[in-house]
C-alpha cells in the first residue's frame, strides 16, 4: 500500500509545526478517461474528475484540467462514489456486560441526576468513547466504504453517533465529519445496567413513550429537579432518529411510537420486511438493511435435520430477496454491514441479493445517497458532484460484478491503494524450454494473486507461484520426483504477452527461459454462449401469510355460506335447533330458518353436523412477541399487548382447528396492576392489526396472590410480598390516580403520565379489570377496593376459589372466567374445585371457562362440558361458558358468542355435538372468512412434506458447491403462561 | 331444611373437618351382581345386559344375562341403562409422589445422581394423597408411580388407589427401571448468552455410553460375590433375569432406534417405550420386536410447527394401526392434578377415528398387558380382581363420565373427596340462602 504523504492537506493551519516548513500543497489531481458514477444515476462515459483539498472540484467530458495537476490516465477504469455505512459501531467499543447475576432482580436506576431508566442514555456521545481503528477501517475500506456513521450499540436511547471518513492519516480532526450526527435507540437494554425495567418489548415500547412525554414536560419547565437524559434527549430532537427495530413486526411497531411523537425514525429492519412489505410500505420510513443472510443448514443427517421448521428453511431461500422487495416497492433503504460478522462477507451477499433481482442502481443508490440524504449530507457525501468530499472508489469494471476489481478506495482525496491498477494481467498459457525439455505453465486465478501449474508432457510438476511488485518467482519440482530437486524461475514483468529472466537449474547453473504466452482463445465468451449462468436460475418459494407451515398463499375471501340442515346453537331463545339453515353473508350472519335461498352461495351440506359460533377463550397468552408480563415494576398499567401481537403464532392456528375464533390475549400475572389486553379474533394470516377488535373494549389484567408476591421464586425485595400488601397498592396507585385524575380535568399543565392515564380510565368506568385471583379473602379485598373508589371489577379470571364467595361476586355484578379443573400445582389452589363454574353459575355469576394455556384452549369445547360432569350443568348452558358468557363477559356479544341475525358471522361447523370428546371442527370461520378448514388441512400436511424435500434438495447442492453451511437449529418458541416471565 | 337434614349436614361437615381423606374400604365380605348395564370388557368387546358376579374381590361371572342364565349372587345393583368398565390405569405417574407442585416441602419424585435404579418410588407413595383420590371419581384406579429425573430415575411401583398405606396400596411392587434416554438435541444456556433454541446433542454418543457402562458394570458386579454390596448394581438384577422391565423414555426416532438396539445388545428383552412422540416412524421395529410403547399425553402439543395439529391426538391410533401394542400416559406438566383426564385422552383418540372400545383398550388392558399386571386387572373377566366401575354413562366422554359406585379388589371405594365435601358444603351454603 501506498504512503500518503503527497498531500498536505493534513496538517492544520493553526497548529505550530517543529519539524519543517509549514508547506501547503495547492495542486489538484486529474483523473481522465474514466466512466464516473457522479450519482448512481447520472453518469459520465470517458469522463475527467479534478479533485483537490480532498474534495471533488469538477467532473464531466469537459474540464478544464489546471496545469498545476497530477494526471492520473485511468482509461478503461471506473469511478463511483464510495459506501457510506450508517449503522455501525466503527472505533466504538459495546461495554461488557455486568457480571454477577444476583438473585434477586434490581428495580431502581443506578444513576443519578439522569433518567429514572438507567436503559434511557441519550446523553451518550460516541465521540467520547471514539478511538480510530486501523485494522477495522482498512477491512472497511476493502469492502468499498468511505464513511461509517458509528454508535454506541447499548441501551435503549443510546444518544449521539459519530460520523468518521475512514482515512488512516490526519488524525480524528481530518476523520470525524461530523461528531452528532443522528441519534440512535433500540428495543434492547443496555448491558451496562441491571436494572428490571423494561422485561418486555412492550415495555420497552411503553418506555419509550413515557420518555418522550417526560421530555415535553421537562422542555416546558415542568420538572423542578435535574435530568440530564431528558436534556440530552432534547437536544438531539433535531438530529436524525435511528432505531434498531431487528423485524419486520417491530420495524411497524416502532413506527407507530414515532408517529405518536412526530418522529419519523429511520429503521434498522431486520431482513424480513418481504413478508409484510404492504405494512412496511404503510410506515412511510427509510430503511437501513442488513444482508446477513443466513447460510443453509447442514442437512446431510437426516435426523437432525427433521427438526428444521419450513418457516426457517423458507427464510434461507427469500431473505435474499428482502432487499429487491423493497425496492420494488418504493421504500427508500440503505444497507449496512451491521451483523455481518466481517465486511469481507459484505460482497458477496450483495451479489446474492442482485441475483434475487436487486436493481443495481438502486443497491448502489442504497450504498452512497440513500445514506447519505438519511444523514443530511447529500451534498457532501454519496455522490461525487462538485463540492461533495472526495471518496471514491476505482474499479476495473461495473461495480457489482462478481469479476470486477477494486483498484482503489480515495478517502477524502486520500488514496488507499487495494489492487495495483498496474499490475499486468499475467494469466494465460506458455510454453518454455529449459535445457532442451519442454514445459507447459498455465497461470490462472486472481489477477494479482494467480496460480501456477507446470507440466512437462503429460506429468505435474509440483509448483509455487508469487507475483508481487512485477516480479514473479515460480518454482516447480524436476519431472523426476524422487530427488526432490527445483527449477527456480524469476521474471520482472514488463509484457502481458510474455515472461522471461532466469532460471536457476537444481545443479546450481544459471540460465535464462524465455516463455511464450499462447493466443487466447475466447474461451470465456464461448462458455457464455454454451451455459448461461446457472446461478441466475435462482428458485424462490412463495411468501405466505404468514410465511411457515399452514400459511395462505393468497389470504382467503369472505364468501356467501349456506349451511344446510345443521343442528344449531343458537345461543339465543330458540336454543338448540334441528335440521335448520343458516346463512351467512357480507361477513354477518344474514338468515336462520329453514329451506332458505342458496342462489349466490356456496352451499355446504351440514346433514348430522353441528353448526355454532366460535369458542371465546377469555384468558390467553398465545400470539405476543417479546415476553408477555412487563415485571420490572409492580405496576405496568403503561403497558398494552396491542403493542405486541404476534399475528404468525402457531398456536392461532391451532386453536382455530379446535373452533377458537375470539379470545383476549392478557398480560401475564407478575404484578398487582398487569398491562392492558388485546381483543382479537383469530384471522390467520392477517396483520397484527386486523386481528384487534374494531372499537376494541378496553381492559386491564390485574393479579392477586402467589405470583404477584413473588412467593415461588427467589425474590424477596419488590413490595408487595403479603396479600396486606397487595391491598394498599392498589389503594396507593388509586388514590394517586384519583388526584392525578382531578388534575388533568382541572386545565392545568400536568405531566402527562401514561401509567396513570389508564387507571385514571379505571376510576371513570372507561376501562375493565379482568384480575387474576385464587382465594377468597384477596377477591373479597379486591371488590372491597373497588367499591371505595365507586367502580366494579369486570371479571375474576382463573377464581378458583370463587365458588366460596359467588353470592358477594353477584352482589358486586363482577363476570367469572374460571378452568373447569385445574388445581395441586401451586398452595393457593389447594381448594380449587371442579364444581367451581356450576357453583357460580347456580348463584347467577356470568361464568366462563377459559385456557391460559395453548393446548387446553384448542379444547375449551371439551372443558365447558366437563361442566355437565362436575355439577350438572345443562349441555345448553355449558356450551355458553366458552361462547356466549365470556362474549358477554368481553362487552362484544353484540357482535358475537350467538347465531343471530346481525351478529358477526364468526362460526364453526363441528363433526358431532360440540360438547363431546368426539366432535372436530370441519370448518371455523371468521366474518365469513373460512380460516380453517379440515380439508385444506390435510392438503396442507403434503405441501408442507413436498416444499421441506425440495428445499433440502436445494440446501445439500449448495453445500456440494463448496458453499458454507450453518448446522440444524430450531429457533426457541416459549408457550407463555401468566407466570412466564 | 329440616332438622334431620341439618343434622346430617352438620354432621358432614365435622367429618370433613375431622378427616381430609377418604377412609380405605374394607375387604369384600359378601359377594355382588351388577346387573342390566352394558360392560365394556377392555378387551374391545361389549356385553349388553350384563350380569357381572364378584366374590372374594373377584369376578367369577361376566356374561349376558339374557343369553345366559344365571343365579344372582349377593347384593344386586341394579346398573340397568348404564356402563361398567374395568379400572382405568394411570402408568408413569407421579401420584402421591407430590402434593402441591410449588411447594418443594411435598414434592419426593426427583431424587438427585444420574444412575438411581436403586431409588425406589413405593416408599415415597402417598396413600393419603388428595390428588390420588380425586382421580377415582372419574374411573382411574391402578397407576404405576415412577421417579423422575437423572438418566436412570429409578425404580417403579404398581398401586391401587384405596388403601391405608403404601404397602397396603402395592399391586407389584418394583415392577421396572426408568431410563431418561440422552437427548439428540439440547437447548442452548440462554443464562449463559446462549441462543435457546435446540441444536444437536454433541454428547449423546458420551452419554449412551455411560448407560452403556453401567449396564455392563451391573452385570459383572451380579456375577461376582457381591462381597463389597454396590445398591446402584444389585437394584439392576430385575432387568437382567426377566422380572423388571425397563422403561425407555424417549420420544425421538433415531433415539428409539438406537434404545431398541442397546437392549437387544444388553439382553433386555422386556422393554417399553414411554413418550414415543416419533414412534410412527419406526412402527415396524418396535413390532418386530414386540416393544410396546406407552404414548405420550394426547392432550399436548405437536413438538413442531409444521406436524399436523392433531397428531399428538392421533398418534396411538397410528400406531395401533400399524400392530404396535399401545397404552396411554399422561406425564408432564401438572400430571397430577390432570390424571383424572386419561379416560377424556382416550376418548380424544376415538375422535381421530379409532374404534371406542379399542380405546378403551388403551388405558385398560393394553396398560395392563404393558405393565404386567394383565393376568388380574385391565378387563372384566372371569377369573381377575373385581376393579371397575359403573358409569352413569359413556366413561371416555366427560358428559358421561358420572360414577356411582367403584371397586378395587371388590371393595367398595369412596367416590367422595375433599373436593366433593367443598362441592356440597358449599352447595348447601347457597341453598340455605334462597
Amino acid at each position: 500500500m501506498m504512503l500518503l504523504c503527497s498531500f498536505s492537506i493534513i496538517s492544520q493551519e493553526h497548529f505550530p509545526k517543529n519539524d519543517g516548513v509549514k508547506s501547503k500543497n495547492t495542486n489538484y489531481t486529474a483523473f481522465t478517461n474514466a466512466k464516473i458514477y457522479v450519482t448512481p444515476t447520472q453518469i459520465i462515459e470517458n469522463g475527467t474528475l479534478l479533485i483537490k483539498d480532498g474534495k471533488v472540484i469538477a467532473s464531466g467530458n469537459s474540464v478544464t484540467i489546471p496545469k498545476n495537476s497530477v494526471i492520473v490516465d485511468i482509461s478503461g477504469k471506473s469511478i463511483y462514489p464510495s459506501f457510506i455505512d450508517m449503522y455501525s459501531s466503527f472505533g466504538v467499543e459495546k461495554p461488557k456486560r455486568q457480571g454477577g447475576r444476583g438473585r434477586a432482580s434490581q428495580y431502581d436506576a443506578s444513576r443519578e441526576g439522569f433518567y429514572w431508566n438507567d436503559h434511557v442514555m441519550p446523553e451518550q456521545n460516541a465521540i467520547d468513547d471514539f478511538k480510530f481503528n486501523k485494522k477495522s477501517a482498512s477491512e472497511l475500506r476493502k469492502a468499498g466504504f468511505g464513511v461509517v456513521n458509528s454508535h454506541m450499540q447499548d441501551g435503549i436511547v443510546r444518544g449521539t453517533g459519530i460520523l468518521v471518513a475512514l482515512t488512516d492519516e490526519g488524525g480524528d480532526s481530518e476523520r470525524i465529519i461530523d461528531g452528532r450526527s443522528g441519534q440512535y435507540l433500540s428495543l434492547s437494554k443496555s448491558v451496562k445496567s441491571r436494572q428490571s425495567y423494561p422485561t418486555s418489548t412492550m415495555g420497552a415500547l411503553a418506555l419509550l413513550r413515557q420518555m418522550y412525554y417526560d421530555a415535553d414536560w421537562y422542555a416546558k419547565g415542568g420538572s423542578n429537579s435535574k435530568d440530564r437524559s431528558l436534556e440530552a434527549l432534547n437536544a438531539n430532537k433535531n438530529l436524525v432518529q435511528i432505531i434498531a427495530a431487528g423485524s419486520k413486526a417491530n420495524d411497524v411497531r416502532v413506527d407507530k411510537v414515532g408517529d405518536q411523537f412526530g418522529i419519523q425514525y429511520v429503521i434498522l429492519g431486520g431482513g424480513d420486511e418481504y413478508e409484510r412489505i404492504n405494512e412496511i410500505k404503510a410506515t412511510n420510513a427509510s430503511y437501513i438493511l442488513p444482508v446477513n443472510f443466513p447460510k443453509a443448514y447442514d442437512v446431510e443427517n437426516i435426523f437432525l435435520a427433521s427438526v428444521l421448521e419450513l418457516e426457517d428453511m423458507r427464510e434461507w431461500n427469500q431473505k435474499p430477496s428482502n432487499p429487491k422487495s423493497l425496492a420494488d416497492n418504493g421504500i427508500s433503504f440503505a444497507l449496512t454491514t451491521h451483523s455481518l460478522k466481517s465486511p469481507k462477507e459484505f460482497k458477496s451477499n450483495l451479489l446474492k441479493a442482485l441475483k434475487y433481482g436487486l436493481d443495481k442502481t438502486k443497491a448502489l443508490e442504497a450504498l452512497t445517497s440513500v445514506p447519505a440524504k438519511l444523514l443530511g449530507k447529500s451534498n457532501t457525501l454519496g455522490s461525487l458532484k462538485n463540492g461533495a468530499y472526495a471518496n471514491f472508489l476505482i474499479t476495473s469494471g461495473e461495480i457489482f460484478d462478481k469479476k470486477t476489481t477494486l483498484f482503489e478506495n480515495w478517502v477524502k482525496g486520500q488514496k488507499n491503494v487495494l489492487e495495483s491498477m498496474t499490475v499486468k494481467d499475467i494469466r494465460g498459457d506458455y510454453t518454455f524450454n529449459i535445457s532442451n525439455t519442454s514445459y507447459d505453465l498455465s497461470i490462472s486465478g486472481e489477477l494479482s494473486k494467480p496460480k501456477a501449474k507446470v507440466k512437462s508432457g503429460k506429468t505435474d510438476l509440483g509448483s509455487k507461484l508469487t507475483y508481487k511488485d512485477n516480479w514473479i518467482n515460480l518454482t516447480f519440482i524436476s519431472a523426476d520426483t524422487t530427488k526432490q530437486e527445483y527449477f527456480r524461475l524469476t521474471s520482472r514483468i514488463t509484457k502481458t504477452n510474455n515472461l522471461s529472466g532466469k532460471v536457476i537449474l537444481p545443479n546450481g547453473n544459471e540460465t535464462f527461459f524465455f516463455a511464450q504466452k499462447a493466443e487466447k482463445e475466447d474461451s470465456e465468451d464461448k462458455k457464455k454462449g454454451k451455459k448461461p449462468d446457472t446461478d441466475k436460475d435462482v428458485k424462490m418459494m412463495p411468501v405466505t401469510y404468514p410465511n411457515g407451515a399452514y400459511g395462505f398463499t393468497q389470504l382467503p375471501k369472505q364468501e356467501t355460506i349456506l349451511f344446510k340442515n345443521a343442528t344449531v346453537w343458537t345461543n339465543e331463545k330458540d336454543g338448540i335447533l334441528k335440521n335448520t339453515d343458516v346463512l351467512i353473508k357480507n361477513g354477518e350472519i344474514a338468515a336462520i330458518g329453514n329451506n332458505l335461498d342458496s342462489s349466490g352461495a356456496k352451499v355446504v351440506d351440514a346433514t348430522g353436523k353441528h353448526l355454532t359460533s366460535g369458542i371465546i377463550d377469555e384468558h390467553t397468552h398465545i400470539g405476543i412477541s417479546g415476553g408477555g408480563n412487563e415485571a420490572g415494576h409492580n405496576s405496568s398499567a403503561e403497558v398494552t399487548i396491542e403493542d405486541i401481537i404476534n399475528p404468525e403464532d402457531i398456536g392461532i392456528y391451532r386453536n382455530l382447528a379446535g373452533g377458537v375464533t375470539s379470545m383476549q390475549i392478557l398480560h401475564g400475572s407478575a404484578n398487582p396492576i398487569g398491562g392492558r389486553s388485546a381483543i382479537v379474533k383469530l384471522k390467520w394470516g392477517e396483520s397484527a392489526d386486523n386481528l384487534l377488535y374494531k372499537n376494541t373494549p378496553k381492559f386491564i389484567k390485574f393479579a392477586l396472590g402467589e405470583n404477584v408476591k413473588q412467593s415461588n421464586w427467589q425474590s424477596f425485595s419488590r413490595f408487595p410480598q403479603t396479600r396486606m400488601g397487595v391491598e394498599q397498592l392498589y389503594m396507593d396507585y388509586f388514590t394517586r390516580a384519583s388526584e392525578y385524575d382531578v388534575k388533568k380535568k382541572s386545565g392545568k399543565p400536568y405531566r402527562k403520565d401514561i401509567e396513570m392515564d389508564v387507571l385514571a380510565e379505571i376510576l371513570n368506568n372507561e376501562r375493565y379489570i379482568t384480575c387474576h385471583s385464587y382465594v377468597q379473602s384477596e377477591i373479597n379485598m379486591l371488590m372491597k377496593v373497588a367499591d371505595k373508589f365507586n367502580f366494579n371489577i369486570n371479571t375474576f379470571t382463573h377464581i378458583l376459589e370463587g365458588y366460596k364467595l359467588a353470592d358477594k361476586m353477584k352482589a358486586h355484578g363482577v363476570g367469572a372466567s374460571t378452568f373447569s379443573d385445574w388445581w395441586a400445582y401451586k398452595y393457593e389452589v389447594n381448594d380449587a374445585i371442579p364444581y367451581n363454574a356450576t357453583i357460580m353459575h347456580n348463584v347467577g355469576v356470568v361464568t366462563a371457562i377459559n385456557s391460559d394455556d395453548s393446548e387446553m384452549s384448542r379444547r375449551l369445547n371439551q372443558e365447558a362440558a366437563k361442566s355437565i360432569k362436575y355439577g350438572g350443568v345443562s349441555e345448553e348452558e355449558a356450551w355458553k361458558f366458552v361462547t356466549l358468557n365470556p362474549a358477554k363477559l368481553l362487552h362484544i356479544d353484540d357482535r358475537v358468542g350467538s347465531i343471530k341475525v346481525g351478529k358477526d358471522a364468526d362460526v364453526v361447523l363441528w363433526s358431532d355435538n360440540p360438547m363431546s370428546v368426539y366432535a372436530k371442527a370441519e370448518k371455523t370461520i371468521i366474518e365469513g372468512v373460512t380460516y380453517f378448514d379440515i380439508e385444506r388441512d390435510k392438503q396442507s400436511h403434503e405441501a408442507i412434506k413436498k416444499e421441506k424435500s425440495e428445499l433440502i434438495s436445494m440446501m445439500l447442492k449448495d453445500k456440494n458447491k463448496g458453499l458454507k453451511t450453518q448446522p440444524i437449529k430450531k429457533k426457541d418458541k416459549p408457550e407463555l403462561h401468566c407466570d412466564t416471565i | 331444611m329440616n332438622k334431620i337434614n341439618y343434622i346430617s349436614a352438620l354432621l358432614m361437615l365435622c367429618f370433613t373437618i375431622t378427616f381430609a381423606q377418604q377412609t380405605p374400604a374394607p375387604s369384600q365380605t359378601e359377594a355382588f351382581t351388577i346387573t342390566g348395564a352394558t360392560a365394556h370388557i377392555g378387551d374391545g368387546t361389549v356385553i349388553e345386559n350384563s350380569v357381572i358376579i364378584v366374590e372374594n374381590g373377584k369376578i367369577t361371572a361376566c356374561v349376558n344375562g339374557l343369553t345366559s342364565k344365571i343365579i344372582f349372587k349377593g347384593k344386586v345393583i341394579d346398573a340397568k341403562g348404564k356402563h361398567v368398565y374395568p379400572g382405568f390405569i394411570a402408568p408413569n405417574s407421579t401420584l402421591g409422589l407430590a402434593e402441591i407442585g410449588a411447594v418443594r416441602a411435598t414434592r419426593d419424585f426427583d431424587e438427585i445422581g444420574a444412575m438411581n435404579p436403586h431409588i425406589r418410588s413405593i416408599i415415597a407413595y402417598n396413600a393419603e394423597s388428595k390428588v390420588v383420590e380425586s382421580v377415582r371419581p372419574n374411573g382411574v384406579l391402578i397407576g404405576q408411580i415412577t421417579p423422575r429425573g437423572g438418566t436412570i430415575s429409578g425404580t417403579s411401583s404398581i398401586v391401587q388407589f384405596d388403601a391405608w398405606n403404601w404397602e397396603d396400596a402395592t399391586l407389584k411392587v418394583d415392577d421396572g427401571i426408568h431410563l431418561n434416554w440422552p437427548n439428540s438435541f439440547t437447548r442452548g444456556r440462554w443464562w449463559l448468552g446462549e441462543d435457546p433454541g435446540l441444536k444437536a446433542n454433541k454428547n449423546y454418543a458420551k452419554e449412551v455410553n455411560n448407560i452403556s457402562t453401567f449396564i455392563t458394570e451391573s452385570k459383572a458386579y451380579l456375577k461376582g460375590n457381591k462381597s463389597t454390596k454396590n445398591l446402584p448394581y444389585d437394584a439392576m438384577q430385575g432387568l437382567f433375569n426377566g422380572s423388571q422391565k425397563l422403561y425407555v423414555h424417549v420420544n425421538d426416532e433415531k433415539g428409539i432406534t438406537d434404545a431398541v438396539d442397546f437392549a437387544k445388545t444388553n439382553g433386555i428383552t422386556n422393554m417399553v417405550i414411554v413418550g414415543g412422540y416419533q414412534a410412527f416412524k419406526v412402527a415396524h421395529l418396535l413390532k418386530t420386536n414386540n416393544i410396546p410403547v406407552l404414548v405420550r399425553r394426547v392432550h399436548s402439543r405437536p413438538n413442531s410447527d409444521d406436524d399436523d395439529y392433531d397428531y399428538p391426538y392421533k398418534l396411538a391410533k397410528l400406531l395401533t394401526d400399524q400392530g404396535v401394542l399401545v397404552g396411554l400416559e399422561n406425564s408432564g406438566q401438572m400430571e397430577r392434578a390432570n390424571a383424572r383426564n386419561l379416560p377424556f385422552q382416550a376418548g380424544q383418540v376415538v375422535s381421530q377415528g379409532m374404534n371406542k372400545e379399542d380405546a378403551l383398550k388403551l388405558i385398560t388392558s393394553n396398560t395392563a398387558k404393558i405393565l404386567g399386571i394383565n393376568a388380574d386387572y385391565g378387563t372384566l373377566e372371569t377369573g381377575k380382581s373385581a376393579t371397575l366401575f359403573i358409569s352413569e354413562g359413556d366413561a371416555l366422554d366427560m358428559r358421561t363420565n358420572i360414577l356411582s359406585h367403584a371397586f378395587i379388589d371388590g371393595r367398595v371405594i369412596s367416590l367422595e373427596t375433599h373436593q366433593t365435601e367443598l362441592w356440597k358444603r358449599y352447595s348447601e351454603k347457597y341453598k340455605s340462602q334462597e
